[in-house]
């Protein structure tokens, strides 16, 4: 009912693991390092625009 | 006639005492984000987000004010800048508040024993005419509403509205959405063609259903709202005040921003990983519902300090983070195993900052 607006998304690789930890991402405007947890509104909204086939994520640099 | 014993059972107003009002920030005091803002969702007041969608031309103003009826300091305002020409199909305006499903097992949503919930609140607006408040299960994905009426314009007025409890609903016991709460101030024809007035599913049809003010589409319009509590039963009980102090720490649950006030205000102590990278950990002043997001206002309101030089990073991020703190790392140039302080940098405060949000 409150479909946020997503104009970039990427991978965050953990600086000591080298794993993906984080997504950086710009919802609504404001830049955002958003958690890999579906209980974070931000990180929900990505991987439902994810499987709508809206959205698609960068890996990281 | 002296009274012996009172029964709360028999007021039929939930606990007696204590915390009655599930709503935090009800009286808007707090506003970490700050007072006043031309964007929808959460910009100013904690745990209330303000939605426009679809709208065309409308332009307003949403900010904390420094107004409200006898007892209250502080309201939310929505002032109209540019009226929307006519509010259509899929066109919504309404303010948002989300109680966590965990706060709300009491309530037995799904038994046969599902409680009664009463909202009161004082509101004030230059449009007169019916206003909808829906509940939202989110959960269960059901849906109720009612109405209130403004009578009087830009007069303080009374409100309050009692819901059935849903003995069909569903609330799970958990930190995610549980009741949401849609006080809606404009919404299109499509949104209230379906009576909701008792339980049943979400459609669109049904979200809206007796709205007929249009704050949307009135020039310069204003709504107001301030003391706002829902509570068990179907009594409106005296406004629960609770201090600043208590509401804010209610707020740092769903977002945290630390905002500069002063000149060189250290943030965190970090340690060298690399020559090129700091890691420092952020812990929270409380536990946060869930891993948050973080964000900051611009990478050259920070510096770190350390060797006895101070610089500007290229990149202030984080990457792990819990309900608990948040792994933070700096890119510059450091020495590996040396110490260094993360801090904002010497301007002169501004609204710099950073904040997590783990708002519902």
């Amino acid at each position: 009912m409150n479909e946020m607006q997503i104009t970039y998304a990427q991978y965050i690789v953990d600086v000591t693991s080298g794993s993906n930890s984080a997504i950086k991402a710009t919802i609504d405007g404001v830049e955002l390092s958003v958690p890999l947890d579906p209980a974070n509104r931000h990180y929900a909204e990505i991987l439902r625009q994810l499987e709508s086939g809206q959205l698609t994520i960068q890996p990281a640099e | 006639m002296a009274v012996s014993t009172i029964d709360p059972n028999g007021l039929n107003i939930g606990q007696i005492g204590g915390r009655r009002n599930l709503i935090i920030n009800s009286q808007f005091q707090v506003a970490q984000r700050g007072t006043s803002s031309t964007s929808a969702g959460y910009q100013t007041v904690d745990r209330f987000r303000f939605t426009s969608s679809d709208m065309d031309q409308l332009a307003f103003t949403q900010s904390q004010d420094t107004t409200g009826p006898s007892g209250f300091t502080n309201s939310y305002k929505l002032t109209v800048t540019t009226p929307e020409t006519t509010t259509e199909a899929e066109e919504q305006l309404f303010m948002y508040h989300c109680v966590e499903a965990q706060n709300l097992q009491q309530l037995g949503y799904g038994t046969s024993d599902a409680k009664q919930l009463t909202l009161s609140f004082w509101v004030k607006s230059s449009v007169t005419g019916a206003y909808c408040v829906a509940f939202y299960e989110n959960d269960g994905n059901r849906l109720i509403t009612s109405t209130y009426s403004i009578s009087s314009a830009n007069t303080w007025e009374y409100k309050t509205i009692t819901i059935d409890g849903d003995t069909s609903g569903t609330i799970n016991n958990d930190n995610g959405s549980g009741l949401e709460l849609y006080f809606f101030l404009s919404c299109g024809p499509d949104r209230k063609t379906t009576d909701s007035t008792t339980w049943g599913t979400w459609t669109a049809a049904k979200f809206g259903y007796g709205q007929v003010a249009d704050v949307a589409a009135t020039s310069s319009a204003t709504w107001q709202i301030t003391g706002v509590q829902l509570e068990v039963g179907d009594v409106p009980t005296p406004f629960e005040h609770r201090s600043y102090g208590e509401e804010l720490n209610s707020c740092l649950r769903y977002y945290w921003r630390v905002t500069k006030s002063t000149q060189y205000q250290v943030i965190t102590t970090a340690i060298g990983y690399s020559s090129t990278v700091a890691i420092a950990p952020i812990p929270y002043p409380v536990p946060m519902r869930a891993s948050p997001s973080f964000s900051i206002s611009a990478t050259s309101d920070f510096s770190y300090i350390g060797n006895g030089g101070t610089a500007e990073p290229s990149q202030f991020q984080t990457d792990f983070k819990s309900i608990w703190s948040a792994q933070a790392y700096m890119v510059g140039s450091f020495n590996q195993g040396s110490a260094y302080l993360y801090r904002f940098d010497g301007d002169s405060p501004s609204g710099q900052y950073f904040a997590l949000d783990a708002e519902l």
